[in-house]
């Protein structure tokens, strides 16, 4: 009996697995799915542009050769398949065949060349395609990316958001790409939504573009992005039904409230790409912190568990190194997780020769936080350092110029600071760490202006390693210094959630979540 | 005559007034740490040195101080605002796109707010001790101490939650199609929301200004002579004493079009409204020097002919004032 009702069990079990299977292969098609952005971007072309707030409909409106699934291997997209030479010094893309802009004209290799150009001379991320000598383009469907160097980080910047392919007969007329009048309004894309309108501070409308070149997609006919800024205005929309979905949702009060919602799905997959990682930066040159000592003891006074649990109120994950928690160059076995431990910060700190004082204090130092949303952590560190002697005074900024500014100028102690690593350790996660990038005036370089040339070597050997097994073991290396000189501490990564309806199906929980193309989202 | 050299007088104060608040706003702006290098570096998660410097260049932040106050005065004589850094549009086009949906709010808060304001004031005013003088008073203190970002949370919270009868956010519905009447109503019911609250903090001033106008009229000789004439109850309250006690706060109404700019800025970022307040809000933030003046000289504007308004409203409700003696 026993035994029959087991197989029962499975029989039920399994069946349910294949309805469930088969109900999620065959997405309705039709209908409007209503999004909700926090921010109204400058303009809407990615060429030219970063960021996530360009990066949302910029998606959508443009492709790119590549695109990533949930598992970070890439997929044909616009490139149909990919060749990488012997020597890593050349990238063959196919491209598709049937592949039009949404004014008709096809899409060629020509317009890979150009959108190659425009990146490389106005994108702020210039180690994206800094290798990268010229774009042959043999025929119409073949184009050649030259390399002066092996360059593993191309792989992820020819992905969805940072590569977008922008026709040479629109923005090719000679006037300046930043400031294109077709930016904002008449764009012309290559992905599967054209625009039908952008308000700013109201909305973005796209519609499907039923010339895309890839068979049914995409499912939805219209995408609505609404910009609202508030957040309790967002969950209310959530809420009440309303709203979709909202992606990049960093509020966890709200997150918390929706994800007891019955109709609401809250997922924080799909930012492992975007990367965003909280820390304590030092300055590494000037003063106190300067001493290595000083910053392993300020690690062990500072709870990373009570930052994520009241703080974060368990939304957000704890980081332990520069490369976020959820990238596959991550190393954990080579971090340091800096568990509080209060009597080793005093014996560091006194090993260090700074004795406490007969009021129980050793030095005074600063901190900074350059946007409000940190400020519970800024002071919590405040009073964790008090209990090791460490007087902290706390410097508020007006705005974030006025924070970019000190900080940039190297005129600080400690600082809150949120960093992202966009894709490749390449992109974003270099810059804080090689001596290189000490430069003055500029908000996220080296401003810990920390040294160290055995980092220097491995970054610059992780960044022309194409073997993946080995490239690993450099930046493994790498995460062990670092973690053991703490140029920053790390403490978690911000709590970017998707929270969408659960009448949303496929929503993106790939590696670049909304800043990825939502073809094969569709609505129940 | 007699009227117009006042006018021209005025008006050329007026013109050395908003010349000194380009002048001091343009200073001060300058003196706040950092540029708009920094917000657009942080928009696209980080720049390089050299992009940097080539917003500089291209936005001339490299010129010298006074270079750059000189080129942009002789720019807005021309009545030129210049181009807005952050979305590389003309700012007098941002400006322009924004204001309807700032009027219609304000507008629309202040001829509610003053109406039921006036009304309940005039009523309470003859009955200041029943007791919907007091609940009046209560709520009109309620509506100003209450912050209007609070009251409009709430608000949303109560209709567009627990009972779902408005829209959280925004002026219209994006993808609505339909006519003209079909749109409009749409807006309409958009506005709700952001209207009453707006109007809260209006309205408070308006009852309690009008109550305690009219109940000092009332207490008047003038107004007892009518009385003993044997006019009506309502004419006496409407005809005689309502016109004296309404100028106090028609003075008000009139330095409320400052509100324009400052009173929505809450109200405009909690309900997503896209209008004068939210743009001066993200130009704040993104340092977008030349929209944030734009939006100063505009509200300096729009304060100044108010006032002057103000001033010839009131002289023909009350012929006394301006004129000496």
């Amino acid at each position: 009996m026993k035994r029959i009702l087991q197989t029962l069990t499975l029989a039920t079990a399994l069946i349910s697995v294949v309805a469930t299977t088969a109900k999620a292969e065959e997405p309705k098609k039709g209908g409007t799915l209503v999004v909700a952005i926090q921010q109204t971007p400058r303009h809407l072309n990615p060429a030219v542009q970063s960021g996530t707030a360009t990066g949302a409909p910029g998606a959508q409106l443009f492709a790119a050769p590549l695109r990533y699934d949930e598992d970070w291997t890439p997929q044909p997209y616009l490139a149909e398949s990919w060749k990488l030479s012997d020597d890593g010094l050349s990238m063959t893309l196919n491209l598709v065949k049937n592949a039009t802009f949404h004014d008709g004209k096809p899409i060629t290799s020509e317009d890979v060349a150009f959108s190659v150009d425009v990146i490389k001379a106005n994108h702020p991320f210039k180690t994206m395609f800094a290798p990268v000598t010229n774009v042959e383009t043999p025929d119409a469907h073949t184009a050649i990316l030259k390399l002066s160097q092996p360059h593993p980080a191309l792989m992820l910047a020819m992905s969805s958001q940072l590569m977008p392919i922008i026709p040479k007969h629109v923005y090719g007329d000679g006037q300046d790409p930043k400031a294109h009048p077709q930016n904002s309004e008449n764009v012309v894309g290559s992905g599967p939504f054209k625009l039908v309108e952008f308000k700013r501070d109201q909305h973005i409308i796209l519609e499907r573009y039923d010339g895309f070149f890839m068979k049914d997609r995409p499912y939805l006919d219209k995408i609505s992005m609404r910009i609202i800024k508030d957040a309790s205005a967002r969950t209310i929309g959530l809420e009440n039904g309303e709203l979709h979905m909202v992606a990049f949702e960093n509020n966890v009060r709200n997150i918390n409230r929706l994800k007891k919602s019955a109709n609401l799905t809250a997922t924080p997959d799909g930012y492992a790409a975007i990367g965003p990682v909280d820390w304590l930066a030092f300055n590494t040159k000037v003063g106190k912190t300067a001493d290595v000592k000083v910053r392993q003891a300020i690690a062990y006074a500072v709870d990373k568990n009570f930052i994520l649990k009241a703080i974060m109120l368990g939304a957000a994950q704890q980081a332990n190194g520069p490369i976020h928690p959820g990238s596959p160059l991550n190393d954990e076995a080579s971090l340091k997780a800096y568990d509080l431990d209060v009597d080793k910060a005093n014996a560091l700190l006194d090993e260090a020769g700074y004795a406490k004082g007969a009021d129980g204090m050793r030095f005074p130092l600063t901190i900074d936080y350059g946007w409000p949303a940190v400020k519970p952590q800024v002071e919590y560190v405040k009073a964790a350092l008090k209990k090791i002697g460490i007087d902290v005074t706390v410097r508020a900024s007006a705005d974030f110029p006025t924070w970019a500014k000190r900080v940039g100028g190297h005129d600080f102690d400690m600082t809150w600071d949120t960093v992202f690593n966009w894709g490749d350790p390449v992109i974003g996660v270099h810059r804080t760490y090689q001596s290189s990038n000490i430069k003055k005036g500029v908000i996220w370089s080296n401003t810990q202006q920390y040294e160290n040339s055995r980092v220097d070597e491995l970054l610059e050997q992780a960044g022309k390693e194409s073997d993946p097994a080995k490239r690993k073991a450099l930046y493994a290396e790498f995460q062990k210094i670092v973690a053991e000189e703490l140029p920053v501490y790390w403490t978690n990564t911000l709590p970017y959630h998707t929270i969408y309806n659960n009448k949303v199906g496929n929503a993106p929980k790939g590696i670049w979540a909304t800043s990825s193309p939502m073809d094969r989202v569709y609505l129940k | 005559m007699k009227i117009l050299l006042p006018i021209a007088q005025r008006c050329l104060y007026a013109a050395l007034l908003l010349v000194a608040v380009i002048v001091l706003n343009f200073s001060m702006l300058h003196l706040a740490p950092g540029d708009v290098a920094d917000t657009i570096s942080q928009s696209m998660g980080g720049a390089d040195a050299e992009t940097m410097e080539r917003i500089r260049q291209d936005y001339g932040l490299d010129q010298p101080f006074l270079t750059q106050l000189g080129s942009y005065v002789a720019k807005v004589l021309t009545f030129d605002l210049g181009y807005s850094f952050f979305y590389n549009q003309p700012v007098t086009t941002l400006i322009f796109e924004r204001l309807p949906a700032t009027l219609l709010l304000v507008i629309t808060a202040q001829l509610l707010a003053l109406v039921i304001g006036v009304l309940l004031g005039v009523f309470s005013a003859r009955n200041p001790n029943g007791i919907i003088s007091h609940f009046v008073t209560l709520i009109a203190l309620f509506g100003y101490a209450a912050p209007v970002f609070w009251t409009g949370i709430l608000l949303l919270i109560a209709f567009s939650l627990h009972i779902p009868l408005f829209p959280v956010a925004g002026m219209a519905t994006a993808t609505l199609e339909g006519g003209f009447l079909v749109k409009a109503l749409d807006v309409l019911w958009h506005l709700v929301l952001p209207v009453v609250t707006l109007s809260t903090i209006f309205f408070a001033l308006y009852s309690r200004l009008c109550r305690a106008a009219m109940m000092e009229v009332l207490g008047s000789d003038y107004v007892r002579t009518a009385k003993a004439k044997g006019l009506t109850d309502r004419q006496v309250v409407m005809k005689h004493a309502l016109k004296n006690a309404l100028s106090p706060v028609v003075t008000l109404a009139g330095l409320q079009f400052s509100a324009v700019v400052s009173g929505a800025v809450l109200v405009e970022t909690v309900f997503g409204w896209p209008g004068l307040g939210s743009l001066a809000l993200q130009s704040i933030i993104a340092r977008d020097t030349p929209t944030i003046l734009g939006i100063l000289f505009f509200s300096a504007l729009v304060v100044i002919v108010g006032n002057l308004l103000t001033d010839l409203v009131l002289r023909m409700i009350d012929p006394r004032v301006g004129s000496k003696g």
